[in-house]
């Protein structure tokens, strides 16, 4: 029998994740350092893959820091009383998550120190431009959402608010997906389609990331979630995941009936290389297949399965934008559909791109900020769900 | 009136007589440097590059466009490359072709819908280009350019041209040498082709030579269904 009291335990594992957390994000504090110092050319980004791994460590963070606010959507708008009582939490690594993202998405910018001159020079044409709106926007608003939550005297103000933060993340997901829709010569991206399918993306991406943080939290505080509750919540998960793979299935499908698009399709789900490997094996089978089982298969469905689900998701996100910023990057881009092109600059050649260490520094840097930044929250402030007795709505 | 009154009217007038005369010289200066031959949209610069003439292998706009702007002209993923030979051979037919690809000087360029601070930008002449002051190195230009005509500046750069001035951390392309236009010379591409196979020109200027080709040569616009209305057109394609 120990000395100690049982928190004394609990402190100290706190402390000691908090410290892992610290220094997780001082590696990543270095590989910026490194990245300010020497420039680019010491990650594996170029001139044909601008765009790397930083870039799916931040949109990750940042879609799913919009998927997760659902869970308070539908308490504030749609008035369940179950989701009420999570929206805080879910505003907090919303919140979180959103800092994590945007932090990733500056320090890899060529040059970090004019994030002013974005600010401050706005081309209106420009959906990076509407972004720095919307992604502050996006913050300061949920900040408000909580403090209508946490403060009694606010609580008129929680619908409102709940309201304003619901349309607000449509549209900043639908900003984000346009990222990608306006590019117009691109084979991988310039698709309609791309900006409804980041929403129903963020919604499981979102959700699941809310299982693992309320698993946890439960744990810790050796509490009990209502076998009721967990029941909803994990038919709601396997409901996100099915769509988004249904809007998966359609992007590919299109892609597929046109011409000039078979190459391209033909590249990413079967002859290229690590591209169809990650997307079929990573993304729809560990992120999409083995999850439903755990979730909708007689005798399973149980919280550990739902934790197992929800940690598989997230990993098949990864793995989808990989394959999406990448691989859409990795295909020669067509300037003389028609013809085979060769060049000193890669032109007709599929693109090679390892990543280095320093872009996972940078990005894991950005996961440790979202992570210490939720775990100091928990402790000093209640996020807990409170559940009343579970009444159905 | 007061004494008062007066002395703060004397300081007035020698304050704003000060400021004047400090500002003056300024004024004048800027007249100076911006009077002669302001940038005009009256003017539309642009290329007409005739395939038939350029030689597969020959590498020359390339290494005068290199030594003209200060770049390295290393192969490299990471280098910076303004202009570079592409040879195509149509897949159907067989037919080969080789010519140069650099910025197309767009008339709706998508690089400037997408930066957001307005770094890249198109002067009133149809050239398109950066402002290295405003560029944040997001690299979006990049992913919205069709032809892959820009360069992102992966490391600190040396001996730099004065006229071109280039930084790490920002993106680059062709400038159509603008520098040279500005004094009144062709760009250095245009210059080295010893074959003319790259006729530089003022495409709104109906008696101009490039003009009066494009008017009885076939050309087309590279990914023309994208509407873009470049500045550069190719023959023989």
């Amino acid at each position: 029998m120990s000395a100690h009291p049982p928190m004394y335990f609990k402190n100290r594992l706190y402390y000691a994740l908090l410290a892992a957390g610290g220094l997780v994000a001082m590696v990543g504090a270095y590989g910026v350092y490194m990245m300010e110092h020497h420039g680019h050319v010491i990650t594996g980004m170029n001139n044909q893959i601008v765009w790397g791994v930083p870039h799916v460590f931040a949109i990750f963070l940042i879609v799913a820091a919009s998927g997760v606010l659902n869970v308070a959507s539908i308490g504030s708008v749609f008035g369940k009383t179950l989701y009420k009582a999570r929206a805080p939490l879910a505003s907090l690594l919303s919140i979180a998550m959103l800092a994590g993202g945007l932090t990733v998405l500056m320090l890899d910018l060529g040059r970090p120190d004019r994030v002013i001159v974005a600010a401050t020079n706005m081309n209106l044409t420009s959906v990076f431009a509407w972004n720095v709106v919307l992604y502050s926007g996006m913050f300061s608003l949920v900040v408000l959402y909580l403090w209508t939550m946490m403060e009694r005297r606010m609580n008129p103000y929680t619908v409102a608010a709940g309201f304003a933060v619901f349309a607000w993340r449509f549209i900043l997901t639908t900003g984000t997906g346009l990222i990608f829709a306006f590019l117009t010569a691109r084979q991988a991206y310039g698709s309609a389609l791309l900006p409804p399918m980041f929403i129903v993306l963020s919604f499981a991406w979102g959700l699941a990331v809310f299982h693992l943080v309320q698993t946890v939290l439960y744990a810790w505080n050796d509490k009990q979630l209502d076998p009721l509750i967990s029941q909803r919540k994990k038919n709601l998960l396997g409901i996100f995941v099915i769509a988004s793979l249904y809007m998966v299935a359609m992007y590919h499908l299109t892609n597929l009936y046109f011409a000039q698009q078979k190459g391209f399709e033909r590249f990413i789900l079967l002859d290229g290389g690590v591209f169809p490997t990650l997307f079929w094996w990573a993304y729809v089978v560990l992120g999409n297949i083995i999850p439903l089982l755990l979730i909708y298969a007689p005798g399973l469905g149980k919280t550990r399965c739902v934790f197992a689900a929800s940690a598989l998701i997230v990993l098949g996100a990864f793995a989808f934008l990989y394959v999406f910023i990448i691989g859409g990057q990795a295909y020669p881009l067509a300037i003389f559909p028609g013809y085979q092109a060769s060049s000193s600059f890669g032109d007709g050649q599929i693109a090679a791109y390892s990543p280095s260490v320093h872009e996972f520094m940078l990005g894991f840097g950005g996961l440790a900020i979202a992570f210490i930044t939720t775990t100091v929250s928990v402790r000093v402030l209640n996020f807990m769900p409170q559940d009343k007795h579970y009444i159905t709505d | 009136m007061s004494e008062m009154d007066i002395k703060r009217r004397n300081f007035l007038k020698t304050s704003l007589g000060t400021a004047a005369l400090s500002i003056a010289p300024g004024i004048l200066l800027f007249d100076v440097a911006h009077g002669t031959a302001a940038v005009s949209a009256a003017v539309r610069w642009g290329m007409l590059i005739d395939t038939a003439n350029c030689r597969e292998g020959c590498n020359d706009c390339v290494t005068a466009c290199n030594r003209e702007n200060g770049l390295r002209g290393a192969n490299s993923t990471t280098n910076a490359q303004w202009i570079r030979k592409i040879d195509i051979k149509e897949v159907s037919t067989g037919r080969q072709v080789s010519l140069p690809m650099m910025c197309q000087h767009c008339a709706h360029p998508p690089c400037v819908d997408v930066c957001p601070t307005g770094a890249s930008f198109k002067r009133a002449d149809g050239i398109v280009l950066v402002d290295r002051h405003r560029c944040i190195g997001c690299r979006y230009c990049m992913m919205a350019c069709p032809y892959k005509a820009r360069s992102f500046v992966h490391e600190a750069v040396t001996d730099q041209n004065p006229d071109v001035p280039r930084g790490k951390g920002t993106v680059e392309s062709c400038s159509l040498c603008v520098h040279r236009i500005d004094a009144g010379l062709k760009p250095a591409c245009a210059e080295s082709c010893t074959n003319k196979a790259i006729l530089f020109g003022d495409l709104n200027d109906p008696a101009s030579e490039i003009s009066k080709k494009i008017r009885s040569v076939a050309s087309v616009q590279v990914r023309a269904d994208l509407g873009l209305d470049t500045g550069v057109r190719y023959q023989g394609l």
